[in-house]
């Protein structure tokens, strides 16, 4: 691969390398198709949804871009949690909180200070950051339930939080705000730029996680996943990594609650229950942990799939919702991600 | 290179390590025999601090050992392999064999998100040496591959890949050829001296195969207890009455 196999002749002894060649069979992860491998695939497929995603909103009514455009709300929010959940193995039962600060920071900067709203992404974001670190810190020393138990009270105590301060929070009426204007050059309408700030956005916080989990940090944090106390033998701060991912995912989360406050205008105590933190969190198991389509597929699903609840039966919901849920996880265990990609490996292949 | 002194370790009633001592100069493979439950692995996670000591120093290259944090210990030149494989099963083995390289790179949360040339340069670096490591071990077709359903020798040449890719200077094996077919062992004895002399390694290994032992190291420690029964080079030992009727035991 590199050109060193001889180099050193005289030290490699061959028979590793007959070894490896027995195994080698099972080595052929990859789907290829047409001569391409896997990575060449993902980026083609990569293209070919943001050329649909830029075509999109000259072919939808505003209700449908409007809609889409909460899918990549969600889509951020969950590209956050998955970073913490999916992808260095630790629970959050509360980034609904983060988003709520994220969504408050904006809505707080926008009514009070008259913050241009392009501001108030990277404050919202900082704010989000910030909070993370400090309930980071004292959270990553827990596991498991512990952890779980304590990002749930995070989203517990938030929604009276924000109703007790009513002067900067608008208290339980919430925060109505103008939604960023399309400028005159653009000739969009106003659900049309929205939707392309958005998903400008999303775009950027994909490629930002993307190349963050393709790094020395991404396997860092895979390493605590799978195997702690070898990620630590191999020097891998635990406590480093494990805060720092929890501060990321607010980060992400945060910067998904500012869009959000961009897209509906409006704040309020009541959208950010715990019923939203665990909403994601199914919404992630649902389109799948540690993978990149994970948050895409299980922000459609977060978007779209209370609504059809709604239809199939208009009194309860819920049930639907949750039994939707269980149906998707008896069918895809690994997550909607997980079964594209096994229906993927089931093509015929040419060799 | 490794003095360990008088060290002991307790888990409640139990002494796992009872003043345990002996030292390992630079360059040396020496190798750890014991019965099961001797203390051995014990005393490979005293010194990669996964254990602390209830008494007793280790020194390494002149630094007490004992008050370095566990995730340190790779930067100062100490890797090890485990008893029970400690891989990561989700990753490929080259991403494996790259966390090896984590205490050598630098790259950051932020500067790995935007993807900064230093980040590249970085990682295009680590990447050809985790490449020239997997070579070496014959590896390579296997590098896309997750670390889990490949056959159990492979896996511990990862293992062994992986703990390379971290420079070390002292390497700790605990039972490397623990599951190998007598093929695979005699290879991997091969393997292991060739790579020894290219790193310039001081090695301990912890082994119950004594052919493989006696046949590469130099030196042998054999505990049983918790205790030290014998010293020496591995004709010596093999022949010490503690040693035999410690595996043995004694006739009645």
């Amino acid at each position: 691969m590199t050109g060193r196999a001889d180099a050193n002749p005289a030290t490699r002894d061959a028979a590793p390398a007959t070894a490896a060649a027995a195994t080698g069979e099972a080595g052929a992860t990859s789907v290829r198709l047409f001569g391409w491998d896997a990575a060449r695939w993902r980026w083609v497929a990569a293209a070919a949804l943001l050329a649909a995603a830029l075509y999109a909103p000259f072919q939808l009514i505003p209700f449908h871009v409007f809609q889409l455009t909460m899918v990549l709300v969600y889509a951020v929010a969950l590209l956050g949690l998955n970073l913490l959940v999916g992808h260095a193995g630790q629970i959050s039962l509360g980034h609904g909180a983060f988003f709520a600060v994220g969504a408050y920071a904006a809505a707080i900067l926008m009514e009070r200070w008259d913050t241009p709203y392009p501001l108030t992404l990277p404050i919202a974001a900082a704010v989000a950051f910030v909070l993370g670190l400090v309930l980071g810190v004292p959270a990553m020393r827990l596991r498991g339930l512990y952890l779980a138990l304590v990002t749930l009270a995070i989203a517990i105590f938030l929604v009276p939080l924000l109703k007790r301060f009513e002067e900067v929070t608008g208290g339980s009426m919430g925060l109505t705000l103008a939604k960023p204007a399309p400028p005159a050059w653009s000739g969009l309408a106003e659900d049309q730029w929205i939707y392309f700030l958005v998903l400008a956005v999303a775009v950027a916080a994909f490629l930002l996680a993307g190349s963050l989990l393709r790094s020395r940090v991404g396997r860092a944090l895979h390493a605590v996943r799978d195997n702690e106390i070898a990620a630590e033998v191999m020097g891998v701060r635990l406590s480093f990594y494990k805060t720092l991912a929890f501060a990321w995912s607010a980060m992400f989360a945060g910067a998904a609650g500012c869009v959000y406050t961009w897209v509906i205008g409006f704040v309020s105590p009541d959208s950010f229950t715990v019923n939203l933190s665990i909403t994601l969190l199914a919404g992630l198991v649902v389109g799948g942990l540690g993978t990149m389509a994970g948050p895409v597929l299980g922000a459609l699903f977060v978007m779209f799939v209370p609504g059809i609840s709604q239809e199939i039966n208009d009194a309860a919901p819920g049930v639907i919702f949750g039994l939707l849920i269980i149906a998707v996880m008896y069918v895809a265990p690994t997550g909607l991600a997980g079964l594209a990609g096994r229906l993927i490996r089931k093509i015929p292949r040419k060799e | 290179m490794l003095e360990v002194h008088d060290l002991t370790v307790r888990f409640g009633g139990i002494t796992a390590l009872d003043g345990v001592g002996f030292e390992v100069a630079r360059g040396e493979m020496v190798g750890l025999i014991g019965p099961n439950g001797a203390g051995k692995t014990t005393l490979f996670n005293c010194l990669t601090r996964r254990h602390e000591a209830d008494s007793g120093t280790v020194t390494y290259e002149g630094r007490d050992l004992t008050a370095v944090a566990p995730y340190a210990i790779a930067r100062l030149g100490i890797a090890r392999t485990f008893q029970n494989l400690g891989l990561f099963p989700r990753l490929s083995v080259r991403d494996n064999v790259l966390v090896g390289a984590h205490h050598r790179g630098r790259a950051g949360f932020l500067t790995a998100g935007l993807r900064l040339p230093g980040v590249r340069r970085e990682e295009r670096a680590l990447g050809a040496e985790a490449d020239a490591v997997l070579e070496r071990l014959g590896l390579t077709k296997v590098a896309g591959h997750p670390a889990t359903g490949l056959p159990f020798g492979t896996l511990k040449r990862v293992e062994l890949a992986r703990a390379l890719v971290s420079r070390p200077r002292l390497l700790l094996l605990d039972e490397p050829v623990n599951g190998l077919n007598a093929a695979e062992v005699e290879e991997f004895a091969g393997t292991l001296r060739a790579i020894r002399d290219a790193y310039d390694l001081t090695v301990i290994v912890v082994e119950h195969h004594m052919g493989f032992v006696m046949g590469l190291c130099e030196r042998i420690v054999c505990l049983d207890f918790g205790r030290k029964i014998a010293e020496g080079p591995p004709t010596e030992v093999q022949r010490d009455p503690g040693v035999i009727e410690a595996y043995l035991g004694t006739a009645v």
